[in-house]
């Protein structure tokens, strides 16, 4: 008997075990807690890449926030262009791919795409599309594709004054470009 | 900048290189000219050219996006962050964090000049390190550097201070140990003005959360009040040209401080009751009119369902998203998908309201929103509206997409899995999808399938029947060509002769040759696999036996098989002639049908199918209670079913309050009315639901009024003589069967006896045997001695043993329990477990 309790102990860490994973709902709040903050720890960061491809689908600028060896991301940029780019108006602008989102806007010839996380708020991101590109617009005036060709550094310069880390840290123009207007006129 | 192209510098500008590698018309060409600048940029570095490093950077940079290796560019890199002058440094850090990562050994030289430039006295400088740092920091730099980056913290210049913030974030990330270092500083930045500033920090506050437990205490006592004054002032603010963005202004800000709050309310009611007034304020005074505004309203509505909102508030949440879903735009509709999914486990029912809706959506012509749809619909479905949603999504496969069809099909395939009705059900919807797009299905769902028909003796011809016909109508689905061939093997006289027909089959003419027929069109077909030829000549073989009339014939298609290239169809071929003809004595014997699979296997994995389902659709408390019912072979009882059904029909927004419907059918009337009671069954039961008052008058009383469990049309369970409960057989293997009685003391609905039994199928003898049993948390468990440790094989006498068991939740949550048996057989350990979740409802 005393045997018998012992071993339903035991047991009983097995149950949790097994039930953490498929009682979620079901067995109490604590373990749900639980489970959401785990999928809070997937959300490692927000943005995970910017990246401008042209309608050919060459890429104009690539920014990872975590690392990709070359090949990785040939094929991932090679993927999820074809993905968008297959793409009509009409239809939403977020793709599912692999384990993160696609967020992208098109402007004119060049599409704009933001890799994120899938808790993040993909109409946000969509604004954050918008902003980087009035910012461009505000320092280019009118940016086009060669702009970005010609002034990658300066671009790469601004997308950092807003994302570091993969965290938006910026979101006033004027601040945003400030620093590089500074450079250019001490230069 | 013309003066640059000079004979004497290395190479091109940067605006000629590009040009070049524009009108470069192959990829060939392209190369070359990429080619050649490298070489030229590692020339220039090996000289240890001055003047032109900083375009030679930018180069590199351009090549590096195009794809291309640019190794020898990093210790540039870091000469130009060592150099003193700010475009210099500028470009290096651009460089550092563009072609290094953590991972390489050359980050850990740079070090020393981040540490320089965080103590420098150049802001910018001071920006650019802090930058850097926060991009590609590793563990070790983030220990070495932690103190820069925290004094910094306290810098007069917002810029430092937004950065720094955001730095600290990489570092706790990589060390959280050093979270509560900055706990303090965290939440003193959100007294800040500037947006960049309070961005950082909130995102600061999220990673501290996360990190440490303690931080999370930490940030909710200290920082709450200052998030809503934060979140009151942006939201009331009257227009703010730097940061508006649509008429909103600065929804980032917005943003992240509602997914702050999200964290800190998460199972914390005074610090969600802390900050209901403002997200009410936020989600009614919101314009959702432009996609900033929507935006907000989003992440709002995410926070909360989150949080321990009032049910004031959830409505509200709910409504956004009903709204949302109805909105034209599909990026609104994706996100309202996206929303509802994490809606379902605060309010079903809510969400259920909208399932014509999200129907449709699976439908849409965008990818995107289908897929999101069809995840949702999955979740969606319970036992009460298992079968329309399915008939819809099959109805839908057969238009849908090709490069849909596969999610589509595996989603149907686990929906009809988990909630197999009947086993007639489930075999007509399995035979529906192989017919609509067999291609697609799984190699375990058509074994599961076929396992299923192996047991279901009285379904075997009707399951040949309807797959002959359908093999006639589709023969191009590959899972549905197998699992027919295997059919007709096994089963061919049942095609043939029309045997066990069920009630509303019309039967159907086919010869012995049709059969043969069949499977040899199926063997001859150019696009059959080799394991699909494998099965039609195992199948050949098996009617040769079964139509002996046939059997000449059988053997020359096999026989034209023996020289086939593939060598197992070959040896197959080989051996098979071989049977028919020269062992005739031992053919009939040989080639018997199968014997019945055994299920274990399959019903582990079952057991683990249908816990997901109860989960996922049931977090309702008040919903159908007992789940749904599965009994070890695979036929589903599900009590609460049809009353649900009934009571979904009248309206769905109802809430099920049914709790515990049934006391299974009192022995003496299942005697008198036999299974032949099935069809009254779902209305006698349904009016004793209402309470469970009446619940307890009637389990007192015994009374044989109450039979509210419908029995499905197979293979009723033994009916145990005594008890008011069915005794269930809950675990069997090849090995052992355990069956459960149960007994309920009058006036204690709570406490069930189990009286379990054990009996040993194997040929040898049990010694050592121990049960052992889990529960939930919410059920209390007592185990008395078992008879004896000793289990005589063959089945010949059983051990028993009695379990007392109380279920806290009575009539809320159903029984549920693992087991774990251990014995010894000829003195080897052998170790057995399973779950029961067959228990009849209502203990």
């Amino acid at each position: 008997m005393a045997k018998e309790r012992r071993s339903v102990e035991s047991l009983s860490d097995l149950w949790r075990a097994g039930a953490e994973q498929a009682h979620r709902e079901v067995e109490d709040d604590g373990v749900e807690q639980q489970r959401s903050k785990q999928a809070g720890r997937d959300d490692e960061m927000t943005i995970r890449f910017v990246l401008f491809v042209n309608k050919q689908g060459q890429t104009r600028l690539a920014q990872y926030y975590e690392h990709l060896s070359l090949d990785e991301r040939r094929a991932l940029e090679g993927e999820i262009v074809r993905k968008c780019l297959a793409r009509t108006d009409q239809q939403c602008s977020f793709v599912e791919h692999r384990n993160y989102k696609v967020v992208y806007r098109r402007y004119a010839s060049l599409f704009f795409l933001v890799g994120v996380d899938n808790d993040e708020n993909e109409l946000a991101i969509l604004e954050f599309i918008h902003l980087f590109v009035e910012t461009m617009d505000r320092h280019f005036g009118n940016v086009c594709e060669l702009d970005i060709m010609f002034h990658l550094e300066k671009v790469h310069f601004m997308l950092e004054e807003m994302v570091m880390n993969g965290c938006i840290v910026e979101t006033s123009k004027q601040n945003i470009l400030a620093p590089i207007q500074l450079m250019e006129k001490t230069s | 900048m013309d003066l640059a192209i000079n004979p004497f510098s290395s190479g091109t500008r940067l605006r000629d290189m590009i040009r070049a590698i524009r009108a470069c018309k192959t990829a060939a060409e392209e190369r070359a000219v990429v080619r050649r600048e490298c070489a030229a940029i590692r020339a220039a570095i090996s000289e240890g050219d001055q003047d032109y490093r900083h375009r030679n950077m930018a180069k590199l940079m351009f090549i590096h996006m195009l794809g291309y290796p640019t190794h020898f560019g990093q210790m540039e890199c870091l000469k130009l962050i060592a150099a003193a002058g700010f475009p210099e440094k500028r470009i290096g850090y651009l460089g550092l964090m563009l072609l290094l990562d953590e991972r390489q050994e050359v980050l850990m030289l740079v070090t020393n000049s981040l540490k320089q430039d965080l103590n420098h006295s150049n802001q910018f400088i001071v920006g650019l390190a802090l930058c850097a740092l926060g991009n590609i920091c590793s563990a070790e730099m983030a220990r070495d550097l932690a103190l820069e980056v925290e004094r910094l913290l306290q810098n007069r210049d917002p810029n430092t201070k937004k950065k720094a913030a955001l730095c600290s974030i990489r570092i706790v990330r990589k060390v959280p140990d050093l979270a509560e270092n900055f706990m303090s500083a965290a939440a003193s930045l959100l007294k800040e003005k500037h947006h960049g500033v309070l961005i950082s920090a909130v995102q600061l506050c999220m990673e501290l959360c996360k990190a440490s437990h303690e931080a999370l205490e930490y940030l909710r006592k200290n920082c709450l009040e200052g998030l809503v004054r934060i979140l009151r002032d942006v939201s009331n603010s009257s227009y703010a040209p730097e940061y508006d963005i649509g008429g909103i202004t600065d929804p980032f800000l917005h943003i992240r401080v509602l997914k702050l709050m999200r964290i800190l309310g998460q199972g914390d009611a005074d610090c969600s009751e802390y900050i209901n007034d403002i997200l009410a304020q936020v989600s009614t005074k919101t314009e959702s009119n432009k996609n900033a505004g929507n935006a907000i309203l989003y992440e709002c509505v995410e926070t909360i369902m989150g949080i321990e909102a009032t049910s004031g508030l959830r409505v509200l949440a709910i409504n956004i998203l009903g709204r949302f879903l109805s909105n034209r735009d599909n990026n609104i509709r994706y996100v309202a998908l996206n929303m509802l999914m994490k809606a379902i486990a605060v309010d079903t029912q809510a969400v259920q309201r909208h399932r014509a809706t999200i129907l449709e959506c699976v439908k849409d012509a965008d990818v995107s929103i289908r897929k999101r749809a069809l995840e949702l619909v999955y979740l969606l479905v319970n036992d009460t509206n298992v079968k329309p949603l399915t008939k819809e999504l099959v109805d839908y496969l057969e238009v849908s997409d090709q490069e849909f069809k596969e999610d589509l099909t595996a989603n149907i395939c686990s929906i009809v899995e988990k909630f197999s009705l009947d086993k007639l059900w489930y075999l007509d919807q399995m035979f529906r999808v192989l017919s609509l797009a067999g291609n697609y299905v799984k190699d375990d769902v058509w074994h599961a399938l076929i396992v299923l028909m192996s047991n279901a003796s009285e379904l075997q011809g009707y399951s040949v029947r309807s797959l002959y016909k359908a093999l006639q109508a589709s023969g191009e689905q590959e899972s549905l060509v197998r699992v027919a061939v295997w059919c007709i093997g096994e089963y061919g006289e049942m095609l043939v002769n029309n045997l066990s027909m069920l009630d509303m089959e019309e039967p159907i003419t086919v010869t012995e040759s049709d059969a043969v027929d069949a499977v040899e069109a199926v063997l001859q077909r150019y696009s059959a696999d080799v394991t699909t030829r494998a099965m039609c000549l195992v199948s050949l073989l098996k009617l040769s036996s079964r139509f002996p009339p046939t059997s000449e014939r059988i053997k020359d298609i096999v026989a034209q098989n023996k020289g086939n290239t593939v060598l197992e169809l070959q040896q197959r071929s080989i051996e098979f002639s071989s049977i028919i003809q020269r062992h005739q004595s031992i053919k009939s014997s040989l080639l018997e049908r199968m014997p019945v699979l055994d299920e274990a296997n399959y019903l582990v994995k079952r057991a683990a199918s249908i816990q997901a389902a109860v989960s996922s659709v049931n977090s309702a408390p008040a919903a159908t209670s007992g789940g749904p019912l599965k009994l070890p072979n695979g036929v589903a009882k599900p009590p609460a079913a049809p009353l649900a059904d009934l009571l979904d029909l009248s309206s769905d927004d109802a809430p099920v309050t049914t709790s515990a419907p049934t006391t299974a059918p009192n022995d003496f009337l299942q005697d008198l009315l036999g299974i032949g009671l099935t069809d009254s069954s779902p209305i006698g039961g349904a009016p004793s639901t209402s309470t469970d008052i009446l619940m307890d008058l009637l389990s007192i009383g015994s009374s044989p009024v109450q039979n509210g469990t419908p029995t499905s049309n197979f293979s009723l369970p033994a009916i145990d003589e005594n008890a008011a409960y069915p005794t269930i057989t809950a675990f069997q293997s090849a090995t052992l069967r355990i069956t459960f009685s149960f007994k309920k003391q009058p006036g204690k609905p709570q406490e069930t006896t189990i009286n379990a039994s054990f009996t040993n199928l194997a040929t040898t003898t049990f010694t050592d045997f121990v049960f052992q049993a889990a529960v939930p948390k919410f059920i209390q468990l007592r185990l008395d001695p078992a008879s004896s440790s000793t289990l005589p094989a063959s089945g010949n006498g059983s051990v028993t043993q009695s379990l007392s068991v109380t279920n806290n939740q009575h009539g809320q949550k159903p029984l549920a329990m693992r087991i774990r048996m251990s014995y010894k057989v000829n003195g080897e350990d052998r170790l057995e477990q399973g779950q029961i979740s067959n228990f009849p409802a209502g203990l």
